[in-house]
């Protein structure tokens, strides 16, 4: 409903008097936006001059150019889709599996207390152990081969899924609860209904945060040991000595991470479009 | 909505007692409760905080299973929540996830999809919220919120509707308006009504009869019965009376009130 519209409202309807009033905000925040460009722009302006005059040595710290030309070159070659490819591929399957699992255990611990009982403290003390830590033992049981890395990005989803789950779902205001008792819903209406909803907005944090862990390990996963994927080529970039390479990585694991990051927070958003209305 | 009329029937509470229990010393809340209410009757429950009277609604609206003693709806048993029974509370509980629309429709339970949609825009527009169908509950007011919460309350037609102080939350003014609003469809609707409140003009100024209650334990002091005509006006002789009368049941003869003004 646009602003307009709500206006022509309240003025047909006595009892509307006290509707919130839109911020100002629209105006006002554009320049905000832009000023946030400004350091980076600048940054990367400086560091360009540097490297040219040859402030940074290039094997070193190459300028921008430089590094924009070799993500150009990797791209036109066709090595750059194949391991954004296979790290993508990666990501979505460890991704998948980490956060179904967080969100299976977590709805049940969340909503049957005898469950969260036996598995919330065992679960708990699971996630204080470093990640990196599995990794020696994922190798011994999986192998360098796909599914130990697949094993170890999984692991790093599935923490925050479930523990924003299974929390928000064990802490839906009881007063919603009684609205639900009220119109006599059964278990299954009250979860789709009542808990699930109430549970979303928290859920959908865990998701972006398992996500961006999932980043972070497949890293640590290709790094330690691949053939293929983003985090092998910034090995081989170190191995080789070009610097440009693992510039030109480290970009796309950022431009990547952003990109998936953004596509959960579009979903999210249309799901909890009531929050921004 | 003249089908509710005919289905309407009386509500019967008879010795009902309520006891919580911390530790070891029982708390009695409300003691050898006794009230009939009659079809379409407009009942206020009064009474200082303590005095068990949103208890006593919470145990007719049936989310609160253990007491004593019996409450008849009609000819049944008041064992649980039940939809013929609706309840609006001091806040409006709306789920801050669905529209207007679908809050209303929250209400009913299964009727076929024409019909539902029919049924929840005739309550949006007696409450008279048409055009904010759309709306999520965080951009209403209070008032507006509280509006939708009775449409939801009564969209399913229920026998009885329970009101738990719902104008409580909400500045004077708005608070007169929603009185009036809620009289009007209570008129309309004819459905039995019960509101708590703590708010004795409120009392006189809705209710057909004003049952006060004393606290420690929970008790009916007295029954008034409010004899006036509506549109009642407030601050007229009889309601004057009436508002001396009630006062006096609260504070005996500690407090006399002949320079009591509103």
């Amino acid at each position: 409903m646009s602003t307009t519209e709500q206006n022509a409202t309240i003025v047909r309807t006595a009892a509307v008097r006290e509707v919130a009033s839109r911020p100002k905000g629209r105006f006002t925040q554009r320049p905000d936006r832009w000023l946030g460009a400004v350091v980076p722009v600048l940054g990367i302006v400086l560091w360009e001059g540097f490297a040219r005059i040859g402030v940074f040595p290039p094997n070193e710290l190459p300028a921008p150019s430089v590094v924009a030309q070799t993500i150009f070159d990797l791209a036109a070659s066709g090595d750059l889709w194949k391991h954004a490819g296979i790290t993508l591929f990666r990501i979505a399957v460890g991704f998948l599996v980490g956060a179904t699992a967080g969100t299976l255990l977590g709805g049940l611990t969340g909503y049957v207390l005898l469950a969260r009982k036996l598995f919330d403290p065992v679960l708990q003390s699971l996630r204080n152990i470093p990640s990196m830590a599995w990794v020696p033992l994922f190798l011994l049981w999986m192998g360098i081969q796909e599914s130990s890395k697949i094993a170890l990005i999984a692991l790093g989803a599935f923490f925050p899924v479930y523990l924003n789950l299974s929390s928000a779902m064990s802490h839906v205001d009881p007063k919603m609860i009684e609205v639900g008792k009220v119109y006599r819903l059964n278990s299954i209406q009250m979860i789709a209904r009542v808990i699930l909803p109430a549970a979303l907005p928290e859920y959908f944090v865990g998701l972006r945060s398992g996500l961006g862990l999932a980043w972070m390990f497949v890293v640590a996963a290709e790094i330690m040991g691949a053939s293929r994927g983003l985090g092998f080529l910034m090995i081989d970039g170190q191995m080789t000595g070009r610097a440009s390479i693992i510039l030109a990585t480290v970009i796309l694991f950022a431009c990547l991470g952003k990109g998936t990051d953004l596509l959960l927070e579009v979903i999210g958003r249309r799901l909890l479009r009531y929050k921004s209305k | 909505m003249k089908d509710s009329e005919v289905r309407n029937s009386s509500l019967d509470i008879s010795g009902v007692s309520k006891a919580f229990h911390s530790g070891s010393a029982g708390l009695q809340v409300l003691d050898n409760i006794n009230l009939h209410i009659q079809p379409g009757e407009f009942i206020c429950l009064v009474g200082g905080s303590g005095c068990g009277k949103t208890t006593l609604l919470r145990i007719v609206a049936g989310l609160d299973p253990s007491y004593t003693g019996t409450i008849l709806l009609g000819s049944n048993r008041v064992l649980g929540p039940g939809l013929d029974r609706g309840l609006v509370f001091q806040e409006h509980r709306l789920l801050p996830w669905l529209t207007v629309r679908e809050n209303v429709a929250f209400g009913i339970g299964d009727l076929p999809t024409a019909q539902r949609f029919e049924r929840v825009q005739q309550y949006i527009d007696l409450v008279g919220l048409r055009g904010f169908e759309q709306s999520y509950p965080h951009q209403l007011s209070g008032g507006m919120a509280q509006r939708v919460a009775i449409a939801r309350a009564l969209v399913g037609h229920p026998q009885l509707l329970l009101l738990d102080e719902p104008f409580g939350a909400l500045d004077a003014l708005t608070r007169i308006r929603m009185q009036k609003e809620l009289l009007r469809i209570w008129e309309a609707q004819r459905t039995t009504m019960i509101l708590v409140t703590h708010d004795i003009d409120e009392a006189i100024y809705l209710s057909d009869r004003v049952v006060i209650m004393s606290p420690r334990p929970g008790t009916i002091q007295r029954v008034v019965p409010v004899s006036l005509a509506r549109p009642r006006d407030r601050n007229g002789e009889q309601a004057t009376e009436l508002r001396k009368t009630i006062y006096r049941e609260f504070f005996g003869g500690e407090e006399e009130l002949k320079d009591y003004e509103i």
